[in-house]
C-alpha cells in the first residue's frame, strides 16, 4: 500500500529520462532514490505526484492509480520539490494556513503532526516565508507538505543546498514522521544520507542499478578496499591508474579508496611499487566500501 | 467556495503586498489618462505659414491677411521666390508655403479667374489634410468676398442660388475633442491594466514553482482559475470608477447615459480580458514572454480600435480584422454610452457579441489551462 512502480518509462523529445523503472516501497517505509544529477529522480517524482504522465508502465501511491485516481493521490500525498516553492510574500503563518484551507483542513486539525517541526519555526510565524533563511524556508516547506495529514511524503532532494547541522536535523524529522506511519520516498545525491533509509534504490541515467538496504548493498562491492594517503594526490591517483594490477581507484575525501584485481594482494607490494613512484609518506590501509564505492562499482557496468 | 474565497484574499494580500505593482495599478494609469486626454489631440495649430508674393497687389495683401488672422497659422515670412520657399520646406522651418502668382489681381478682375499655388509638408499625412481644410475654406470666403467686390455689382446674370450649409455637431457641440478622448482612453487604462496583470499572474506562479505545488493538491482547476482571476476583475471595475470620477472632475465630460449600464457592460468586458490574459499565460513559461505577447496585442488593438483612426476609413479587410478587437466594442459603447445617453436596447447588439466573445475567449482559456503541465 506504499508505492508501486511497474515498468516506468518517460521520455524527453530525444532523451530517455526513465528506462523501465520497478519498485515497490512499502508502507511506513523510508525508502531512498539515489542518484546523481539527471538520472531521472525528479522526472519520477512528477510521475508519481500526478504531475507528469508517463509513457508506459503503471504505478499506484497509496493504493490509488496515478492516472486513474489522481483525485485521490492529490489527496493523500504530501510533495515537497526540490525548489523552495511557497509563496515568498505570504508570511509563515498564511503559507500554512493557505495550504490546509487549500486541504480542506485546519492547521489545529493535523497540529500534532506538524508541532515537532512547526515550532522551530513558530517564532518566525510573521516574517514573509521569502525572508527565512535556507533550513527554516524547508522547515516550512516540509510543515506544509504535511499539513493535510498525507499517508505517502514525497521529497525531492530536500537537503540540496543545506547546511549539515539542518541536514541531519532534517533526517532526524523523517525518521519520527515515519514512525507515525508515513511512507516516504525521499531522494538525494548524497551518498551518506543513503545510509539512513531503510531502503534504497540506486538509480543512474534513467534505470535502477539495485535495490537494497544500505548494508547489504554495501556488502555488494565485490573486493577488498583500501585507503591510501599520500603527499601529492594527483600523482598517487595517477601512479595507481598506471598500476597493472589496478581494480578501480577513486578520490575520497583526503584519501583515495583502491581495489585490487588479484585475490591476494599484498601491501608490501603496493607500498614498493609507490616508492619507486617517488611518492612520499604514504600510508595504506584496508577500509570497508561505503555506498559511494558501491554505486561507482555498479555505475561503471 | 471556501477555497475560492481564501484564494481570492491570498491574491489581494500579494497584491497589495507587492510594492512595485501597487503604483502601477493605480498611479500610472491617472498619469495616462491626465496626459494622454491633454496631449492627443486632432486639432492642428501653430502651423508655419509662409508665402511668395509676386502680384503685390491689394488683394494679394488681403489674402495673406486672412490668413494671419487664423489662429491656426502663424505667418512667419515671405520668400522672394518658389526655391526660396522650398529650400526652407525641406529645412522644416515651414510647413505651408502659398504662392501668388504674378497678374493675381488682374487676371481675377479680367477673365474672373486666378490660380494660387498652395505647398504642404506632407510628412504627417493626417496633419497635411487637415491643414489643407483650413486653407481650402480661407481661401473659398476669401473668393466669395472678393466676388461681390469685383464681380457682383457688374454681373447681370441671374445669381446661382447660395447654398449654405450649417453643421451642427450632435453630442459633441463644441467639437471638444476631449469629450471625444477620455471615454476612449478610459478604455485603454481598464483593458491594458487588467490585461497586463491577469496575463503576468499565472505565469509568476509557474516562475516561482508554486504552480507545481498547487498541482499537486486537490483544488479543483475552475476554483484556481475564478480565485486567480477575481482580483484582476475587481480592480478593473476599480479603475473604470477612478477613471470616471478622474473624467468628471478633470474633464467635466458629459455622462449622459446611465452609469449602471456602463458599469453592466464593463463587468463583461473584462470577463473578455481576463480570458485573454490566462490564454496567454498558459503558453508562455515567464512573465517576461507574457508581457511580450500581451503588449503585442494591445498595440493591435488600441490602433485598431476606433480609437485614434475611424474604423471607418480602414481598408475592407481591416474593418473585418476588428470585429475581433475587443477594445472596439468597449470604446464605441463608452462613447455611446456617455456621450449620446445610449441605453439598453442600443447598446444591446454590442453587448451580446462582447459576451459571445468572453464565452469564447475564457472557454479557450480554461480548456488551455491544463493542469497536469
Amino acid at each position: 500500500m506504499g508505492i508501486r512502480v511497474t515498468d516506468i518509462s518517460k521520455s524527453y523529445k530525444n532523451v530517455k529520462a526513465l528506462k523501465g523503472i520497478t519498485f515497490d516501497v512499502k508502507e511506513g517505509e523510508l525508502f531512498g532514490l539515489i542518484g546523481p544529477d539527471g538520472a531521472g529522480k525528479t522526472t519520477l517524482f512528477r510521475i508519481l505526484t500526478t504531475l507528469l504522465f508517463s509513457d508506459e508502465g503503471e504505478a499506484t501511491v497509496a493504493g490509488y492509480d496515478v492516472v486513474l485516481d489522481y483525485k485521490d493521490i492529490r489527496q493523500s500525498v504530501g510533495y515537497m520539490p526540490g525548489k523552495f516553492s511557497l509563496y515568498q510574500d505570504l508570511t509563515v503563518e498564511e503559507n500554512l494556513n493557505f495550504f490546509a484551507t487549500i486541504f480542506g483542513t485546519t492547521i489545529e486539525e493535523n497540529y500534532d503532526l506538524i508541532k515537532d517541526i512547526y515550532i522551530q519555526i513558530e517564532p518566525f510565524k510573521k516574517r514573509r516565508a521569502g525572508q527565512l533563511s535556507g533550513g527554516m524556508k524547508q522547515k516550512l516547506a516540509l510543515s506544509c507538505a504535511l499539513i493535510h495529514k498525507p499517508k505517502v511524503l514525497f521529497l525531492d532532494e530536500p537537503t540540496t543546498g543545506v547546511d549539515p547541522v539542518s541536514r541531519k536535523e532534517f533526517w532526524e524529522m523523517l525518521k519520527r514522521l515515519q514512525k507515525k506511519g508515513i511512507t516516504i520516498l525521499v531522494s538525494t545525491p548524497y551518498m551518506d544520507e543513503a545510509a539512513l533509509c531503510d531502503r534504497i534504490a540506486l538509480i543512474q541515467d534513467g534505470g535502477i542499478l539495485e535495490i537494497d538496504t544500505p548494508e547489504s548493498i554495501v556488502h555488494k562491492f565485490p573486493k577488498a578496499l583500501y585507503n591510501i594517503g599520500a603527499n601529492n594526490m594527483y600523482q598517487l591517483i595517477r601512479s595507481l591508474n598506471n598500476y597493472e594490477h589496478l581494480y578501480s581507484v577513486y578520490p575520497f575525501g583526503e584519501f583515495v579508496h583502491y581495489a585490487d584485481k588479484r585475490p591476494a594482494f599484498n601491501i608490501a607490494d603496493l607500498a614498493q611499487y609507490l616508492d619507486a613512484q617517488g611518492l612520499k609518506s604514504f600510508s595504506i590501509e584496508p577500509t570497508k566500501p561505503t555506498i559511494e564505492d558501491t554505486f561507482m562499482e555498479l555505475a561503471k557496468k | 467556495m471556501n477555497t475560492i474565497a481564501y484564494i481570492v484574499q491570498k491574491e489581494f494580500k500579494q497584491i497589495f503586498r507587492n510594492k512595485g505593482m501597487l503604483p502601477i495599478i493605480f498611479i500610472l494609469p491617472i498619469l495616462q489618462l491626465v496626459i494622454l486626454s491633454n496631449a492627443a489631440t486632432y486639432e492642428v495649430k501653430n502651423i508655419k505659414f509662409a508665402y511668395v508674393d509676386q502680384d503685390h497687389s491689394s488683394t494679394s495683401r488681403a489674402l495673406v491677411d486672412r490668413f494671419n488672422a487664423s489662429s491656426y497659422f502663424n505667418v512667419m515670412t515671405t520668400f522672394p521666390s518658389h526655391e526660396k520657399a522650398s529650400s526652407a520646406m525641406l529645412l522644416g522651418n515651414v510647413d505651408v508655403v502659398l504662392e501668388i502668382p504674378k497678374h493675381f489681381e488682374r487676371d481675377f478682375i479680367k477673365e474672373k479667374a486666378s490660380r494660387l499655388g498652395i505647398t504642404i509638408n506632407a510628412i504627417d499625412g493626417a496633419a497635411a489634410g487637415v491643414e489643407s481644410g483650413y486653407i481650402n475654406q480661407i481661401v473659398q470666403n476669401f473668393n466669395k468676398d472678393l466676388k461681390v467686390t469685383y464681380v457682383g455689382l457688374s454681373n447681370k446674370t441671374p445669381k446661382p442660388v447660395n447654398i449654405l450649409s450649417i453643421p451642427s455637431f450632435w453630442y459633441n457641440i463644441t467639437l471638444d475633442y476631449k469629450t471625444f478622448m477620455v471615454p476612449g482612453i478610459l478604455v485603454l487604462l481598464v483593458s491594458m491594466i487588467t490585461l497586463f496583470l491577469s496575463g503576468m499572474n499565472i505565469v509568476r506562479e509557474k516562475e516561482i514553482g508554486t504552480l507545481e505545488q498547487m498541482n499537486v493538491t486537490p483544488i479543483r482547476k475552475s476554483q484556481f482559475i475564478i480565485g486567480k482571476l477575481f482580483p484582476f476583475w475587481v480592480i478593473g471595475m476599480g479603475l473604470l470608477t477612478i477613471g470616471l470620477i478622474l473624467a468628471k472632475l478633470i474633464f467635466d465630460v458629459p455622462m449622459v447615459g446611465s452609469l449602471l449600464l456602463l458599469y453592466g457592460y464593463t463587468s463583461i468586458y473584462i470577463l473578455v480580458i481576463l480570458g485573454m490574459g490566462l490564454f496567454i499565460s498558459n503558453f508562455t513559461d515567464t512573465q517576461q514572454q507574457a508581457m511580450f505577447i500581451a503588449w503585442f496585442f494591445v498595440v493591435i488593438f488600441i490602433l485598431m480600435s476606433g480609437l485614434f483612426t475611424p474604423i471607418e476609413s480602414m481598408p475592407e479587410w481591416a474593418q473585418l480584422l476588428t470585429e475581433f478587437n475587443p477594445i472596439k466594442y468597449f470604446v464605441e459603447i463608452m462613447r455611446m454610452v456617455m456621450l449620446k445617453g445610449s441605453g439598453f436596447s442600443d447598446i444591446l447588439p454590442l453587448a451580446l457579441k462582447t459576451l459571445a466573445y468572453a464565452i469564447v475567449m475564457n472557454g479557450l482559456a480554461v480548456w488551455s489551462y491544463k493542469k497536469t503541465a
